[in-house]
Order: C-alpha cells, then sequence, then structure tokens
C-alpha cells in the first residue's frame, strides 16, 4: 500500500514535470519527433526494399529444354524426376507449341518465320519452367536437372543471377544496418537531449537528496516522465510515417514508377510500423532519463 | 550515547586543503550549539560531515547512533530522514508551492494525503506562515523563502536540525526572527539545533553553547559563549 502511494504519487509528479518544465520537454520531445521520422522512413523503405527483391527471387526460374522427339511418357518421368528434387518449389510443363505462339505473339519477324513450319516440323523444344525454394542454390539444382534423361539444356540466366542475388543480399543487409544504426543513433540523441534537459533540474534532484529521498525515489518521476516523452515524441512521427505511406500508397497506386517496383500494402505494415515507433519512443525516454538521474545521485 | 560524536576525525580535500585536524565533538540530545569561525576555518566542511555531504579522511562521525562515515551513498537517505537542513541559500523547489515544497519531505515515506497534509500545515504553522501556503518561491521575501526551508526542515519531526548559516542572506531584523522561530523549535520540539554561523549580534544575544573553529581544530568549547569575549 505505501510502494503503491508512492508510485502513484510518483507518476502524477511526472505529468507535473512534464509540464512545469515545458520547454525542456519540448525540447525532448522534438528532438525525439524528427529522430522518429527518420527511423519510420528507413523502416518503410527497407520493407520496401526487402519486397522488392524477394518478389524478384521469386520469379526467378530455371527453364529445362528436352531433347526433341521425347514421347509423351518421357516426358512424364522427367517431370516425375525433377519434382522428387527436394528444392523444387513448382513445375510447370511448357510445349514447344506453346512456346511457339509465345514468340509468335512476340514480334511480327518471328511470327512471320515460325508460321512456316507446322506443329510437326517446330523446331522448338518442349520446355519445363521450374521454380526453386532457396535461391541460393540454384545452380545445384539446375546441375542435377541437367543429368536426368532426356534433358538437353538447362538455363537460369547462370552468372547473371548469382550477381544478382549477390546484389539483392548487399541491399537487404544495408537497409538493415540502416534501420538498426539510425535507431541507435536516435537512443543517443536523445538520451544525450534528456540529459541536458535534466542537467538543469540537477539542483531538484540534489534537494530530493537532502530531504532522504531514496535513489529509487528519486529516479522514478523521471523514468515515467521519459516514457510520457517518448510517447508524445512518437505521436507525430506515427502519424506521418503512417497516414504519410498511406497517401503515397493510394496516389502512385500499389507500385513505384512501374508495375516491376510494387510497394507493400500499408496495411500489413503500419501496425509493425507503429510498434516500433512507441517502442523506440518510450523505452529510450525511460532509460535515458534513468540513466541521466543516476549522474547526479552523488550529492 | 551522545546524539552526535565526533572522534578524531580528520577531513583533507583531494587538492591537499585540509580542512578539519583531529575534531572531537560531543552533542546531546536538545542542545542548541552554534559553530562559529572565519571563512575557510572549516566549519562548513564539519557541518557538511554531518549529514554525509562530505565524508571524513579518518576518524568516525556518529549521527543518531550511525557512523556517517561508512554510510553507503545509496543508504544516505536514511541518516537524512533523520535530521533536518537548512542552508543559507534556501535551496527550495522553484517550481513547487510552499505547501508542495514542504510536503515533499514526507512525500519520500508514502504516507496518507490527509496525513501529509495535517503535518505540512502544523510545520508551516510553527514558522508563521500560514497565509502563504500556496505562493511560489519567488513570490516570497527572503526570511520568508527561510521559514519555508526551515519548515521543510522540521516537517518530519528530526532529532537534530542542522542549520549551516541561516541568515547569512538575510538582514538583521529579519535574521532575529528566523533564530526566534529556531529557538521556539529547540524549546517546542526539544530538538537538537547545530548551526554555523557568523553573525556575532545573534550568538551574543542567544548566549548559547558556542564552538569555535580556527584553522580546522577546536579552538574554544564554552557554554553561553558570547563571539567578541573569544577574540575573533
Amino acid at each position: 500500500m505505501k510502494a503503491f502511494r508512492i508510485l502513484s504519487n510518483n507518476i502524477s509528479e511526472s505529468f507535473k514535470g512534464v509540464f512545469r518544465n515545458f520547454s525542456l520537454s519540448l525540447a525532448s520531445i522534438s528532438c525525439i519527433t524528427i529522430t522518429l521520422i527518420l527511423v519510420g522512413f528507413s523502416l518503410i523503405l527497407s520493407y520496401n526494399v526487402n519486397n522488392f527483391t524477394t518478389k524478384i527471387e521469386k520469379d526467378l526460374t530455371i527453364v529445362t529444354f528436352l531433347k526433341r522427339g521425347v514421347s509423351e511418357e518421357e516426358i512424364e518421368e522427367v517431370k516425375s524426376k525433377i519434382t522428387e528434387l527436394s528444392n523444387v518449389k513448382s513445375i510447370e510443363f511448357n510445349s514447344k507449341n506453346q512456346v511457339k505462339e509465345e514468340i509468335q505473339d512476340e514480334s511480327e519477324v518471328f511470327k512471320s518465320i515460325l508460321s512456316q513450319y507446322t506443329d510437326e516440323t517446330n523446331p522448338l523444344k518442349d520446355t519445363f519452367l521450374i521454380k526453386v525454394e532457396d535461391i541460393n542454390s540454384i545452380g545445384d539444382t539446375a546441375d542435377v536437372i541437367k543429368e536426368i534423361e532426356n534433358v538437353d539444356l538447362v538455363k537460369y540466366g547462370e552468372g547473371s543471377v548469382e550477381e544478382l542475388i549477390k546484389i539483392f543480399d548487399i541491399v537487404k543487409k544495408i537497409t538493415y544496418v540502416v534501420v538498426i544504426a539510425l535507431i541507435l543513433v536516435t537512443a543517443f540523441l536523445i538520451s544525450n537531449t534528456i540529459k541536458i534537459t535534466i542537467q538543469s533540474r540537477r539542483r531538484e534532484i540534489e534537494i530530493r537528496r537532502l530531504v532522504g529521498a531514496s535513489n529509487a525515489f528519486i529516479k522514478q518521476p523521471f523514468f515515467f516522465e521519459g516514457i510520457i516523452l517518448g510517447f508524445i515524441g512518437a505521436v507525430i512521427p506515427i502519424l506521418a510515417c503512417c497516414f504519410g505511406y498511406q497517401y503515397l500508397y493510394d496516389k502512385l497506386g500499389g507500385h513505384l514508377f512501374t508495375a516491376i517496383i510494387p510497394l507493400v500494402n500499408p496495411t500489413n505494415i503500419i501496425y509493425i510500423v507503429m510498434l516500433v515507433l512507441i517502442a523506440v519512443g518510450v523505452l529510450v525516454g525511460a532509460f535515458g532519463s534513468y540513466r541521466a538521474v543516476r549522474k547526479y545521485l552523488k550529492i | 550515547m551522545q546524539l552526535i560524536e565526533l572522534k578524531n576525525v580528520y577531513k583533507r580535500y583531494p587538492n591537499g586543503v585540509t580542512a578539519l585536524c583531529d575534531v572531537n565533538l560531543n552533542i546531546s540530545k536538545g542542545e542548541f550549539v552554534f559553530v562559529i569561525g572565519a571563512s575557510g576555518s572549516g566549519k562548513s566542511t564539519l557541518i557538511k560531515l554531518l549529514y554525509r555531504q562530505e565524508r571524513p579522511t579518518k576518524g568516525e562521525v556518529y549521527v543518531g547512533g550511525v557512523n556517517v562515515a561508512k554510510l553507503r551513498n545509496g543508504k544516505v537517505y536514511k541518516l537524512r530522514r533523520k535530521l533536518g537542513i537548512v542552508f543559507q541559500d534556501y535551496k527550495l523547489l522553484p517550481k513547487k508551492t510552499v505547501f508542495e515544497n514542504v510536503a515533499f519531505a514526507l512525500e519520500v515515506y508514502g504516507l496518507k494525503k490527509e496525513e501529509i497534509r495535517k503535518k505540512t500545515l502544523k510545520a508551516i504553522e510553527q514558522v508563521g506562515l500560514k497565509d502563504k501556503t500556496r505562493s511560489y518561491p519567488d513570490e516570497l521575501s527572503g526570511g520568508e523563502q527561510q521559514r519555508v526551508s526551515i519548515a521543510r526542515a522540521i516537517v518530519n519531526n528530526p532529532k537534530v536540525l542542522i542549520c549551516d548559516e541561516p541568515t547569512g542572506n538575510l538582514d538583521p531584523k529579519t535574521s532575529m526572527e528566523i533564530m526566534k522561530v529556531i529557538e521556539a523549535i529547540n524549546e517546542d520540539l526539544g530538538t537538537t539545533i547545530i548551526m554555523a554561523t557568523h553573525d556575532e549580534k545573534i550568538v551574543n544575544k542567544m548566549k548559547k553553547r558556542v564552538v569555535i573553529i580556527e584553522n580546522g581544530m577546536i579552538a574554544k568549547d564554552v557554554m553561553k559563549g558570547k563571539y567578541k569575549n573569544e577574540g575573533i
């Protein structure tokens, strides 16, 4: 009961502290606001980069060309052998006549050239389009498929695909590093600002010590003040990121410049972004204050 | 055992200044003691040792049975709850009203609101500031501010009231009023008073025990002492 009275007293004390030192509070709040806006934007950006690269990787396909003149049973046999491979996610058969039509649709020149051939004399080959689970071992899977009987050629953009995957990996890592670095910088900036604002209240802390307040008692209201400041500071970034992104998404019609670069649907990420921003603001505010007060508890 | 006991206390600051040298002092319950001395004589250091602002380099300092010298930083509040401290610069919280400033010393105990109110108003009445409870410190005169700080110091019924030059910033008339308040606390509540000062008029008029510090040592310790007679 006694501890509870002290706690509730300290919480109301912290609200008073925020409003009676309003100019100092405002300094902390605006610092939190600006840095959290940056964190929010980088978070959304990294989500989109990840979304884009994952989509591209999913589209990578192994094209398997079969030998000319294979029978339907042989095609089935090859298909079942490929399906058995552990890394294969999906397989789709594309007969040589389907391929011919696709090519003819693409250009007038090919159309006239290929129209000389009937279905029987079609020089093209039957193909399988294969997607894999783990994009990093696409090369190994292609090698295995190549050894299967009646398989003539295997193409997956070797060389350029490996490069692409490497680049995507680096880009993803960079976005993670940027987000984490920004959160750390935010923590540092906010706790420093709070340190400065608390410095001007060291007299208050000193007096608390002198009238017999325990260290825990002195830290409590500053701890709650930090939470309040962090929370208030997170409001504008949350509004800016969530509504701003929703607006941008609607305005651009769900993709950036072209349909190749889709944007992440806002409803999928705004709650996570919201949570992260509040958590960073509140935690950093609370522990920043807590740490800053400790320095003045030596009187 | 004495309420306050200093045994062979030495204090040497990190910069090499020796502030106190082999000080022995006993103060018993209910006494009123002036500690006087020139600036730099060590009297402030002596006062600071009592509420563990400073630690002695050597020797022992007992306040109410607690060895202050060995008190850890985190446990200092236990000592300070037994003390009331009054400073030359009042040390009031500027953003709190008179009532809140005084009540603040009680809030750390987690008492009920009603109990805090009763005790706070009683302490404010004791120092004669009943009609200023809602004022902020910057709306008060120096004498009134010092009364607030005295009220804050006595609100938790301390055994000892330590005053570090409480009249240093006040004019003679206000100083005498403050002294009357402090004397009344000594007489009404039986609180032991230790007061550092260099106001000779006050010392001469009050005729209490006087401890004179010179060059970090106790030069004289007399009952009903006078400032001038001791040749400072």
